[in-house]
């Protein structure tokens, strides 16, 4: 990145980082913890690769959260779309990131392509689209996963391959919702099978936030008296967003605060939820990675779009599949758990081979201390 | 999975598509999600499709915050 990139380079300024560290080590109080969870693998992401964690004072911990939508995909919805390539000769495209996620049997997508399925990474729904009217003789599905960030693109062709009637394209839908996640965390029946850790207070969504805006966290806030303030994904958002929760508990505030305000309004892109709303419902249930069957947390394609969801095309059932027995993914997503917790890290499960989905993506909490963190464990020892 | 970066229009091809240029990197994309979008505005791109715009008035506001504390905290003894 040679090039100054704005609105990026100068959210990543080491000295004003020092400043407000400085200033969150000047407001923390004597003797009070703060367990603050960052919900959005970005930001899990941002606190490794900047070392915010080493910025901030020891009696502030950040919990990483579940926002890292390769790493809550389930291991079912995966192995329905390597059947789709295997078994029911479609053409399966996707994000990159869904590859290497681990399925059954030792599968992966990236594995059933060397067995000759017809998988193609794409880098936007519009690809898959392009590659349907391409190949009339063949059906093309495309894989579709994410928060509300990739769900409106994925709505859009969904809708043009209905304005054109495009007869061998369908979806399959593995979309979630970031709000009810946040809620099952804090109130799940697993939490007294996983213990809970004391959440004091919640960085939310970035880019999540630019579609679905600031409101939709209000209720949360106010019902779970937990304060939320909504961060940009740079180093500096992430410590300024830091510094407004430890203020909020200071001062017994539970309040939204935004301080990404730069991208995200209180109501978000009314145009990305319209297109949303016109092609998608609410599923009543969705399996995730970790955190087990969440109510209403995922949504389904609408009945007139019905011949291009490919759930109802290939009439496919879904099956819930375990995880690795020593896989602590469930708890680690909980943030009950830290990755060096697990028997697995490092050892057998390394982002080269995952074992869990923690460690798939660059943003899961496992292979963001694999990649920036490990060696902070080993204490220096000099020569 | 979630990266989206800020990138400036340069210039509209039709309603819905656009040419962004990314610390140099020119690129096709939708704007189908931002209809408001014209060129050099700043937007932030996201598989392929604007997903949001960016306030250059909020985002100097907040980086004026940043230098704010920065000057407060430098003249602390």
């Amino acid at each position: 990145m040679s090039q100054h990139m704005k609105y990026v380079d100068e959210y990543r300024d080491g000295d004003l980082a020092q400043r407000i560290a400085e200033s969150i080590a000047a407001e923390v109080r004597p003797g009070q913890r703060y367990s603050f969870m960052e919900f959005c693998g970005g930001h899990t992401h941002a606190i490794a690769r900047y070392g915010i964690a080493e910025l901030l004072p020891p009696s502030i911990r950040m919990i990483h959260g579940p926002g890292c939508p390769v790493c809550v995909l389930p291991i079912g919805r995966i192995d329905q779309a390597i059947h789709l390539a295997l078994q029911r000769d479609a053409i399966v495209c996707t994000y990159g990131d869904t590859m290497r996620v681990p399925a059954s049997g030792g599968l992966s997508l990236m594995k059933a392509k060397a067995r000759g399925g017809d998988i193609r990474m794409v880098y936007s729904a519009a690809d898959a689209l392009k590659i349907a009217r391409a190949t009339p003789e063949r059906e093309v599905v495309f894989f579709a996963i994410g928060f509300e960030t990739t769900t409106p693109p994925t709505a859009l062709v969904l809708r043009q391959a209905a304005k054109e009637q495009l007869a061998n394209f369908s979806v399959l839908s593995c979309h979630v919702l970031t709000p009810s996640a946040i809620t099952h965390i804090l109130e799940s029946a697993e939490v007294r099978q996983y213990g809970t850790v004391p959440i004091d207070g919640f960085v939310g969504p970035a880019h999540v936030s630019i579609v679905i805006g600031s409101a939709p966290y209000e209720h949360f806030a106010e019902e779970y008296r937990k304060p939320v303030v909504i961060a940009g994904f740079e180093p500096l958002d992430v410590m300024q967003a830091i510094r407004m929760l430890v203020r909020q508990v200071n001062e017994g505030r539970c309040e939204v605060e935004n301080e990404f305000t730069r991208a995200v309004t209180p109501d978000g892109n009314l145009a990305a939820q319209a297109v949303v709303s016109e092609v998608f419902e609410l599923r009543e249930r969705f399996e995730w990675r970790g955190l087990g069957e969440v109510p209403y947390s995922a949504l389904k394609i609408r009945p007139a779009y019905a011949h291009w969801d490919a759930e109802r095309r290939f009439a496919l059932d879904y099956a819930p599949v375990p995880d690795h027995k020593q896989c602590e993914c469930g708890a680690i997503l909980r943030g009950v758990k830290t990755p060096t917790d697990c028997k697995l890290f490092g050892t057998v499960c390394t982002p080269e081979n995952p074992m869990g989905s923690c460690m798939v993506s660059s943003e899961g909490a496992c292979a963001a201390h694999y990649s920036y963190g490990r060696f902070r464990d080993i204490p220096v020892v000099a020569a | 999975m979630c990266l989206a970066l800020p990138a400036r229009i340069v210039a509209l091809l039709d309603h819905d598509t656009a040419v962004i240029d990314l610390g140099g990197v020119r690129k096709t994309i939708s704007i189908e999600l931002t209809p408001q979008a014209q060129p050099g505005d700043y937007v932030i791109v996201h598989v392929g499709h604007a997903i949001g715009m960016v306030d250059a008035e909020e985002a100097e506001r907040t980086l004026a915050l940043f230098a704010e504390l920065a000057a407060q905290e430098g003249a602390a003894p």
